[in-house]
Formats: C-alpha cells, sequence, structure tokens
C-alpha cells in the first residue's frame, strides 16, 4: 500500500462529511427545541426558557384535532389502496417479461418523478371537467395514485429475492395458486408491504404540493401547517403541531429500515 | 399430481381451487386480471388526467369576461414567450442549475465518506442519517428554515456572534444573489432548496462510489498517481452517473416547487407559483396548463441529456 491516506479519511473529508449531517439534522433539532420554546411570539435564538405548556393547548385546538384526524383517514385509505395496486401490479412485472412492461413501470414512477404540481393541477382539471367537486375523495385519488409506486418498490424488490422454487415446490406438493398465494408468498411479502405501507403512509401524511389543488375546502394538516406560516398567528401551536408532523413522518422511515435490512440473503435459498 | 397431495388439500373441486387452477393454465389471464386494476387507475385517473390538463392548454381564456370557451388556440402557449412570461421560466430554471449543482458539490465528500471509510454500523448510522431527514415533512422544513432565517432566528445569531456581519452584508449586496435580508434573499432561497433536495442526491452517488472496485484505486496508486490525481482521474469520472442521476431529482423538483418560493425569497412568480395563481386566484385554466408544460418539456430535455450520462444505470 502507497500510504495511510488509502484507509483513512483526511481531516477535511471527514469534516466534510459529518458537518454535511450535522447540516441535514440541524434544521430539525430546531423544530424540536421551538417546539418547547416559552416565549409566544418571537423566534429568537437562543430560546429563553422551555415548557410543556404549547401541547395542551395545540390538543385543544379543534381545528388542529380536525387537520390530524382528515389526514389520518386519508393516509390510511391511500394507504390501503396503494398496497392493493402496489403488490398487483408488482406480482404482474416482476417476471414476466410482455410488451409494454417498460411502459408500466415508467407509468407507475412518473407521478413521484414529475414535480407535483403536474399531477396536482391535472387531476383539477379533470375533476373540474367531470363536474366532481374536491373533498376528501379527491385528496385520497391524488394521494393513492403516487404512493403506488413506494409499494411497488418494496414489493418487487422482495419477490425478485424470493427464490422462485419455493412457488415451484409448493405447487408440487399440490397446492392451488390460492394456497401457495396465502401460505407462501404473502408471509415472504409481509414485512416488506408493511414497509411499503408505512412509508406509502408517511409520504400521504405530509403531502401538500397535489394535495393544495385536490383538497377543495378541507384542511389536511400540511395544509394547515401552510396556512399558519402564512399569517403568523400563534407561533407555539404552530411549532408543535411542526414537531409532530416531523414526528409521523420520520418514525416510519426507522421502522421500514428494521423491516427490510439485510437485503443480501435470498429467502429460501438456505442463506436465512 | 400427485394423488396423495391431491387427496390431502382441502375441497379439491371447490369454486376456489378450480378459478385457482383456471389461472395456473392461462398465465395470460392470470397477468391481465393482476394488471387490469393497476392499469386502469393509472391510465384514466393519472394519464386521463394528463391529457385533459393538455388539452386545455388550448382552450381559450377571456380577459374581460373571466371565463374559458372550448375555442382551439395556440395563444397560451405562445404566450409562454413573452418577456414577463420567459423571466419566469429562466428564473427558474437558473434556480434549479444552481441547486443542482451546489447540492452535488455538497452531496459528494459525504457520499465518498460513506462509500468508503464507513462500514458495518458507521454505515448503518450514515444511511439512516440521510434517510431520515429525505422522510422528514417536507412542509415543516421549509417552516424550519422560515424560523432559522428570520430577524433575529438562528442565522442571524450564528452570524453575530461569528463576527461574519460585514460578510453577510457584502453577499446580501451582490445583485441577482442578494436581497434586503436573508429571508428575503435569493441566497436564502437557494440555501433551502439545497437543504430540502440534499439527500436526493446523496444516494445515488453514494450507491454509484459504493459499486466502485477498491482495485481500481490501488491500481491508481501503484501506479503512481497521488491522491488528489486519483479522485480527478478516476473516482470523479466513474461517479458522474450517481451525479446525474442524484440531479435528476434536485432539478425536476425545484422546477415544479411553489411552497418555497412562497415562504422564502424575494417576490417574483415561480414556474410552480405562477401554474398555482393562473389556476386559482385568476381562474385561467388553460395558461396554468401552458405553464405546466414548461416543466414538463424541461425535464424531458434534461433527461435526455443525463441518459446520455449514464443516470439510467445508478438510479
Amino acid at each position: 500500500m502507497h500510504s495511510d491516506s488509502q484507509d483513512r479519511a483526511s481531516w477535511g473529508l471527514r469534516i466534510a462529511a459529518w458537518g454535511g449531517l450535522v447540516f441535514l439534522h440541524f434544521p430539525i433539532l430546531i423544530i424540536f427545541l421551538y417546539a418547547f420554546n416559552t416565549e409566544d411570539a418571537a423566534f429568537s435564538f437562543p430560546p429563553k426558557g422551555l415548557t410543556l405548556k404549547w401541547f395542551s393547548v395545540a390538543f385543544s385546538r379543534p381545528d388542529v384535532l380536525e387537520a390530524i384526524k382528515l389526514s389520518l383517514q386519508i393516509a390510511a385509505i391511500a394507504t390501503l389502496i396503494a398496497m392493493v395496486l402496489g403488490t398487483l401490479a408488482s406480482a404482474a412485472l416482476y417476471r414476466r417479461d410482455f410488451f409494454g412492461k417498460q411502459g408500466i413501470s415508467l407509468m407507475l414512477i412518473l407521478p413521484i418523478a414529475l414535480p407535483g404540481i403536474i399531477t396536482g393541477i391535472a387531476l383539477l382539471a379533470t375533476f373540474k371537467t367531470l363536474g366532481i367537486e374536491p373533498g376528501m375523495f379527491t385528496i385520497v385519488v391524488g394521494h393513492a395514485t403516487f404512493c403506488v409506486v413506494i409499494v411497488y418498490n418494496n414489493v418487487i424488490a422482495r419477490l425478485r429475492r424470493t427464490s422462485h422454487s419455493l412457488i415451484e415446490a409448493s405447487m408440487d406438493l399440490g397446492a392451488d395458486g390460492w394456497q401457495t398465494f396465502r401460505y407462501i408468498i404473502l408471509p415472504n411479502l409481509g414485512s416488506a408491504l408493511l414497509a411499503g405501507g408505512m412509508l406509502a403512509f408517511a409520504l400521504s401524511f405530509d403531502e401538500i404540493i397535489v394535495t393544495t389543488f385536490t383538497a377543495g375546502h378541507e384542511r389536511t394538516l400540511p395544509l394547515w401547517l401552510l396556512n399558519q406560516l402564512s399569517r403568523p398567528r400563534d407561533v407555539p401551536v404552530t411549532n408543535v403541531v411542526a414537531m409532530l408532523v416531523m414526528m409521523v413522518t420520520m418514525l416510519p422511515i426507522l421502522g421500514a429500515y428494521y423491516l427490510t435490512r439485510g437485503g443480501e440473503s435470498v429467502a429460501g435459498s438456505g442463506g436465512k | 399430481m400427485n394423488t396423495l397431495a391431491i387427496t390431502r388439500t382441502p375441497a379439491p373441486g371447490s369454486p376456489l381451487r378450480r378459478f385457482s387452477n383456471l389461472l395456473y393454465r392461462r398465465p395470460n389471464l392470470y397477468l391481465s386480471m393482476l394488471l387490469v386494476p393497476p392499469l386502469l387507475w393509472f391510465g384514466a385517473i393519472y394519464l386521463g388526467s394528463l391529457l385533459t390538463l393538455l388539452w386545455q392548454g388550448f382552450y381559450t381564456f377571456d380577459d374581460f369576461t373571466m371565463a374559458v370557451t372550448p375555442d382551439l388556440t395556440l395563444a397560451n402557449f405562445t404566450a409562454l414567450f413573452q418577456p414577463s412570461n420567459f423571466d419566469i421560466i429562466v428564473r427558474t430554471l437558473s434556480m434549479a442549475i444552481a441547486v443542482s449543482i451546489a447540492s452535488a458539490i455538497v452531496a459528494f465528500p459525504i457520499a465518498y465518506y460513506m462509500a468508503r471509510y464507513t462500514r458495518g454500523k458507521t454505515k448503518a448510522f450514515f444511511y439512516i442519517a440521510v434517510m431520515l431527514p429525505m422522510w422528514a415533512s417536507y412542509i415543516v422544513k421549509a417552516y424550519a428554515w422560515t424560523l432559522l432565517l428570520a430577524k433575529g432566528g438562528v442565522a442571524q445569531w450564528f452570524v453575530q456572534h461569528l463576527g461574519l456581519g460585514p460578510v453577510l452584508q457584502f453577499v446580501l449586496g451582490i445583485p441577482g444573489v442578494g436581497g434586503s435580508t436573508l429571508s428575503t434573499s435569493h441566497l436564502g432561497r437557494f440555501l433551502v432548496f439545497v437543504y430540502i433536495w440534499l439527500p436526493f442526491m446523496i444516494l445515488p452517488i453514494q450507491a454509484s462510489l459504493e459499486r466502485l472496485p477498491p482495485s481500481l484505486l490501488q491500481a491508481s496508486a501503484d501506479l503512481g498517481a497521488r491522491p488528489r490525481q486519483t479522485l480527478m482521474q478516476v473516482i470523479l469520472p466513474l461517479s458522474v452517473p450517481g451525479i446525474a442521476a442524484g440531479s435528476i431529482f434536485t432539478f425536476s423538483l425545484t422546477l415544479g416547487d411553489f411552497i418555497v418560493p412562497q415562504l422564502v425569497g424575494p417576490p417574483g412568480y415561480f414556474v410552480g407559483s405562477m401554474v398555482y395563481a393562473q389556476q386559482g386566484a385568476i381562474g385561467n385554466m388553460p395558461m396554468a396548463a401552458a405553464f405546466t408544460l414548461v416543466p414538463i418539456v424541461l425535464i424531458a430535455i434534461y433527461l435526455s441529456i443525463v441518459k446520455r450520462l449514464g443516470a439510467f444505470d445508478a438510479l
């Protein structure tokens, strides 16, 4: 080996890398800090004191509770639809080659690859043309559309790692297609489905750009937050809700990571 | 099939069983049954909506009655090239390019350190530490930056205590970059964009560096290259697909954003905020539709460029 620099990162690189991590997390820590801020109007730093008072204030506000309820409902329904459609699509696409396969997978990715504003305004234009009144239903339709690909990605990755001989063995032993699905494929997919569902839930819970167009008079939690920002009243309540939204969106990624890690071993190939 | 197995399985003649046998014998039927629900959803709702929107771009908007009539015209699309509208496009495009370049510069050392100098638990830690901010609520991240950049906020506190006040004043004075305060300057908006999209750049670069065989670096060193030469002539060129893949996200997401420009930075429309204003306050859906075509076309052009750099293999 030529020199030590092959194995040890230089100081500059270490500072850049760890500094980058600090940069990524600092604004998030600020949100957590300000949620406990005692002041009720200013953003001054450092905070004068810490309190839990604003949590009880926030959770006694009917508009906050209503927005939380609506966002939870929408995320739950959108996630369910996405799990069904995403699983169907991945089961169709993972093994067989057929005409238009590339096109279908591209179509699934488009809603998150193109800026959300395109999906949002396209849906709005269509709802208007069809005379559909925007509301909870239209929000769910928009969310489900871009959540499908999240479930699809997780499930298809698992299907590709599942050895096909397991399915053949099940069939050889006399199980029919349904039994194979119920007792072999589904248990294998379980954690990938759960991970995909959690991520889809987080994505839907936090989505604002598409929602802006499809919400009509409904107000999801992110829309409630945005509305608070343009009218800087009751900052402390906003801060508490901001921390809450942050946690709802960050915890699923931790869960999904633990559910899908160890991706090298192929289930059923003896490496489990 | 084995007779023993058949007798063991419950209800061999049940409808469910006959149905699944039918599906097994006819894979095309099975495939189409799997595909029909997602295809219906995406074909009817998503593609249908995109086409509806595009079609409405040809409708006529009457400035006096504020009404939309289905008389087909190209006026909306030609209006995009009026100076005021073209300015919006240029402003958005240059921000998207600047954000992509800056993200690549900030992301590279993080990705490089992750790929080459971490393993096991540290690698997992870095991975989660990048994924968490990526998934953390978009609107809350944007909000956090309005707190950071506000007058008397965290950024100002640091600038004061580090004695950087004059430097900040100088930077804010540069036309095209600065503004009256940090939170109403192009610089502030640029910082927020870089922050929000940075993880989307780190992960593809890290993945492309991860695939780099260590023997290549050893060969480079054995042949007498200094670390800097190895970096510039071996590592960087081989990480171009990853950088290009990451830039797809930073470019496309900046191009369509309308929340960050609304919260941070000087007044003046972005493409996204123009679309929003046209369809909302003004009620001119045809013009909004025409404006929506701008990011679609720009992204299509961008994708054809980065495809040559190998971005799609690094996704």
